[in-house]
């Protein structure tokens, strides 16, 4: 190399090694808001949110990387935070979008759809209250427990008040269905998710009649057998649904059912509602 | 004490009370790691962010031994670079390298400071532009060693410890990459048929 290229060489700042180590070094960049976001939100120390729809109209779904975290009314934005952080305390964003497999999963789940799998993520509360919200989940569209059953099920058949509470703290109503879950004597109780009222228009979307369900309880029909089969069902199980009307044996008792040489249904297990209702 | 060494006694005593720090202190270069290796953004968005979770899944399986005794920088700086790689097998349509003019535009490529005269801070933005392409020209072996010993500053030993390799190698391959950038930065001044080994002789 001659003399004067060394010299331009040196003159020209990406020819010089020790500029060009401090252009490398100038070539950091800050990253993108969203990528800090989306590793908490994955890693599950925040949540995101987003608006999807439901039978009972728009519905908040906030989610994080171990799954649906909280679901709630979305009628009022700010409302919600404040819920979402007393209950749960993790930063909360609203997203633009759910990611595309679990809005797809909840929106099959919300149709009724019993084998969808949705993660959830219930850190932070109790085995009871998971159990019964797990119990829930088995519920299926369309049919009602008993809260009693729910807790004999779960092997605590006298904890019927505490079952009461679980569900109403349940995070994630419509996805774990606490809808499905009503008072022994036949009244649709309590909702988290907007009320009594909100209640009927769930079950109803499902295809259940709730006044229908009130009166059968209240006039004493708690069960329903098949003349022909000789089962005996809670009068919302989709076997009790099919007896034909002239087979059709209401039952005040599951006693006076078992009395008459009718056995218990495996599937809906009216026995569990029964245990808890005496 | 290094803010490494004490985010890594944070981590090991509530790795999920620790780590949106983590975040905060490393994303920037994680993203830096693999756009400068990627060179496109949203690619490289994407591992940023993987590599963070993968880093948090890693130290979940991790006692709280092995967790104070991670050297942070390198140990995350493997996770982007392999992340990074295997994106780049993926991509069987060789794109072309980005232009990075979007980026300066959406505020990512840090701004020449406005003291600098128009015409010296577009000259000082081209030249940017200009290694950035010259270094997503390099062999990915040898980019990788520039990107994490020079954009991302790690010592020799800990870019050597971040890629596996051992230390002769890196400092030959930053040495060898070094002398290509300043080779294709500067053709006007150079005799394309001075060999990079008498360039740098």
């Amino acid at each position: 190399m001659t003399t004067s290229q060394h010299a331009r060489s040196a003159a020209t700042p990406a020819a010089d090694e020790e500029a060009l180590v401090r252009a490398l070094a100038g070539l950091s960049l800050t990253a993108p808001a969203t990528v800090a976001a989306g590793a908490l939100v994955r890693t599950g120390l925040a949540d995101a949110w987003a608006e999807l729809p439901s039978p009972l109209g728009p519905i908040a779904v906030a989610w994080n990387g171990r799954g649906i975290s909280w679901i709630d009314r979305a009628d009022d934005p700010e409302s919600f935070a404040e819920r979402f952080a007393a209950r749960v305390g993790r930063p909360l964003a609203r997203a633009s979008g759910m990611p595309e497999r679990l809005a797809r999963s909840v929106a099959a789940r919300l149709a009724g759809g019993r084998r969808v799998r949705i993660p959830l993520d219930l850190r932070g509360r109790t085995p009871f209250e998971v159990a019964v919200w797990m119990k829930a989940l088995e519920i299926p569209r369309g049919e009602v427990r008993p809260y009693g059953w729910i807790a004999a099920e779960i092997g605590h058949p006298r904890a019927v008040r505490a079952v009461g509470t679980a569900l109403a703290h349940n995070p994630v109503p419509l996805v774990v269905p606490c809808h499905r879950v009503v008072r022994s004597d036949g009244s649709i109780g309590q909702y988290s998710l907007g009320g009594p009222a909100a209640k009927r228009t769930i079950l109803a979307s499902e295809g259940l009649d709730p006044d229908e369900l009130e009166v059968a309880a209240r006039s004493g029909r708690r069960f329903l057998g098949s003349a022909t089969t000789k089962i005996v069902c809670l009068p919302t199980c989709h076997n009790a649904r099919r007896i034909a009307a002239p087979h059709r044996r209401p039952f005040g008792s599951l006693g006076a059912a078992l009395a008459a040489g009718y056995r218990a249904c495996r599937e809906c297990r009216p026995a569990s509602g029964a245990l808890a209702a005496a | 004490m290094d803010p490494d060494d004490a985010l890594c006694y944070r981590l090991a005593k509530d790795l999920d009370e620790a780590f949106p720090a983590l975040v905060e202190a490393h994303a920037g270069r994680l993203y830096t790691i693999a756009h400068r290796t990627l060179g496109v953004p949203s690619d490289a968005e994407e591992v940023a962010q993987d590599a963070l979770v993968r880093a948090h899944a890693a130290l979940g399986t991790y006692d709280a031994d092995r967790i104070r005794a991670l050297r942070l920088k390198p140990w995350l700086a493997t996770i982007a670079v392999n992340l990074a790689r295997n994106r780049r097998r993926r991509a069987t349509d060789r794109r072309p390298p980005t232009s990075l003019e979007p980026l300066v535009v959406a505020g990512l490529e840090p701004r020449i400071p406005s003291a600098a005269g128009p015409l010296e801070m577009a000259e000082r933005r081209d030249a940017r532009r200009r290694l950035a392409d010259e270094l997503l020209r390099l062999p990915p072996a040898m980019r990788e060693a520039i990107v994490l010993r020079h954009v991302d500053g790690l010592s020799v030993a800990e870019t050597a410890l971040a890629l596996g390799r051992p230390e002769g190698t890196v400092k030959a391959q930053v040495h060898r990459g070094l002398a290509q950038l300043r080779l294709h930065l500067a053709p006007d001044f150079l005799d394309p048929t001075t060999s990079v080994k008498e360039l740098t002789a």
